[in-house]
C-alpha cells in the first residue's frame, strides 16, 4: 500500500514556503547548467502547453502550429526547514512570453544569462523584465573565463540601466552561481526596502 | 470524480483527466508545495489512479511542478488535478495570505532576508 508511508511522514510541521527565481536567456546559453550547478536534484523537465495559458488570446499563433508544448527545466534548493527555492530555466524567445507571465508571478526576480558572442539573444528577456518591473540581474556567462566584451560595453549594448546589477558568472561553477543568485536577492531586497 | 476503483489503469489523453479543463478553480502557482492530508489516506480508495500517483508523491512536501515532471503529466494537467485535490481536502498547502508577500505579490523584506541568509549558508 502506497499510503502506509504517508501516515508516518505526515507530521505537524508546516508545508514549506516556496520561493522562485527565473533564469532566462537565449538558446544554449547555459541555463540548465546554471540551474544544475547549485540544485540539490538533477534538473527536472516539465512540459507547459501553449493552450493552458492563452486566456482566450491567440498568442500561440504560428508557434502553436509547429509545437504545442514547451519544455522547461528546473531545480530545487532547500533553505532550512520551511523554505524551498526553485530555479526555473526558461526559453528566451519572444514567443514564450506567455510562460514568463505565469512564471514570474510571485518570483523573487530573474537572472538573465548572457553569452557575449550572441548578445542579441538576450534582448527579449532584458526588455521583458525591465518593462514588467521585475528585479533582475544580467549575468554574463564567461565560458573558460573568456569574455568578448567588457561589462560596460555589454551594459551599453543591452541598454541595461545603471541601477541593474551586472555580474560575470560561470554557469558550471556552484560558487559562481551562488554569487549570482545572492546578487539578485540583494538587489530585490534593496528595491523592496526602497519602497 | 467518476472513477471509484483502482482498476482504471488505461492511459488516456491527459486533458481527459481534467474533463477538458485547462484551469483549476483555485489556480495555484506552479511552485505551490502540497502534502497529503489525513483525509487523503482514509479515502485513498476513492481516488483515480492519477490522483493516487499524486498522493503517493505527496507524503513528503512536493511542488506542483515536481509532480508534473515526476509523473510525466503536462503542467496544466498537474495543476488542475492538484487544485481539485486541495479543494476536496486531499492535499494541504499554504494559502497566499499565510506567506510573506508584498502587495504586488512578490516576497517581502523578511522572506527575502531569509532567502539571503539561507543562500549564504549553503
Amino acid at each position: 500500500m502506497v499510503f502506509k508511508r504517508s501516515e508516518r511522514a505526515r507530521a505537524d510541521k508546516p508545508v514549506p514556503i516556496p520561493v522562485k527565481i527565473v533564469v532566462a536567456g537565449g538558446y544554449a546559453v547555459g541555463k540548465t547548467t546554471f540551474v544544475g550547478s547549485i540544485s540539490e536534484i538533477e534538473p527536472l523537465t516539465t512540459e507547459a502547453a501553449l493552450t493552458s495559458h492563452s486566456d482566450g488570446v491567440d498568442i500561440a499563433g504560428e508557434a502553436a502550429k509547429s509545437s504545442t508544448t514547451v519544455a522547461m527545466d528546473f531545480g530545487r534548493i532547500t533553505l532550512g526547514d520551511d523554505l524551498i527555492l526553485y530555479l526555473f530555466g526558461t526559453p528566451g524567445q519572444d514567443r514564450f512570453h506567455f510562460m514568463w507571465d505565469d512564471l514570474i508571478r510571485g518570483a523573487i526576480g530573474a537572472v538573465v544569462l548572457v553569452d557575449t558572442s550572441r548578445l542579441e539573444d538576450s534582448f527579449p528577456a532584458v526588455d521583458y523584465f525591465e518593462s514588467a518591473g521585475i528585479p533582475f540581474v544580467v549575468a554574463v556567462n564567461a565560458f573558460f573565463g573568456k569574455m568578448h566584451h567588457s561589462l560596460e560595453d555589454i551594459r551599453e549594448a543591452l541598454a541595461v540601466p545603471e541601477s541593474t546589477p551586472m555580474v560575470v558568472t560561470d554557469a558550471r561553477d556552484r560558487d559562481a552561481t551562488k554569487g549570482t543568485l545572492l546578487e539578485l536577492v540583494q538587489h530585490a531586497l534593496a528595491l523592496v526596502n526602497a519602497g | 470524480m467518476t472513477e471509484t476503483s483502482g482498476t482504471d489503469r488505461l492511459r488516456i489523453r491527459p486533458y481527459a483527466l481534467t474533463g477538458g479543463r485547462v484551469r483549476s478553480t483555485t489556480e495555484l502557482p506552479l511552485e505551490t508545495i502540497v502534502r497529503v492530508t489525513g483525509r487523503c489516506i482514509i479515502h485513498s480508495h476513492e481516488l483515480s489512479s492519477e490522483r493516487r500517483d499524486i498522493a503517493g508523491l505527496c507524503d513528503q512536501p512536493v511542488s506542483i511542478v515536481e509532480i508534473s515532471a515526476r509523473l510525466g503529466l503536462p503542467l496544466g494537467v498537474a495543476r488542475v488535478l492538484v487544485g481539485d485535490m486541495v479543494t476536496e481536502g486531499h492535499l494541504n498547502t499554504h494559502h497566499a495570505t499565510e506567506t510573506a508577500i508584498t502587495p504586488d505579490g512578490r516576497p517581502d523584506q523578511r522572506l527575502l532576508e531569509r532567502v539571503l541568509n539561507g543562500l549564504q549558508a549553503l
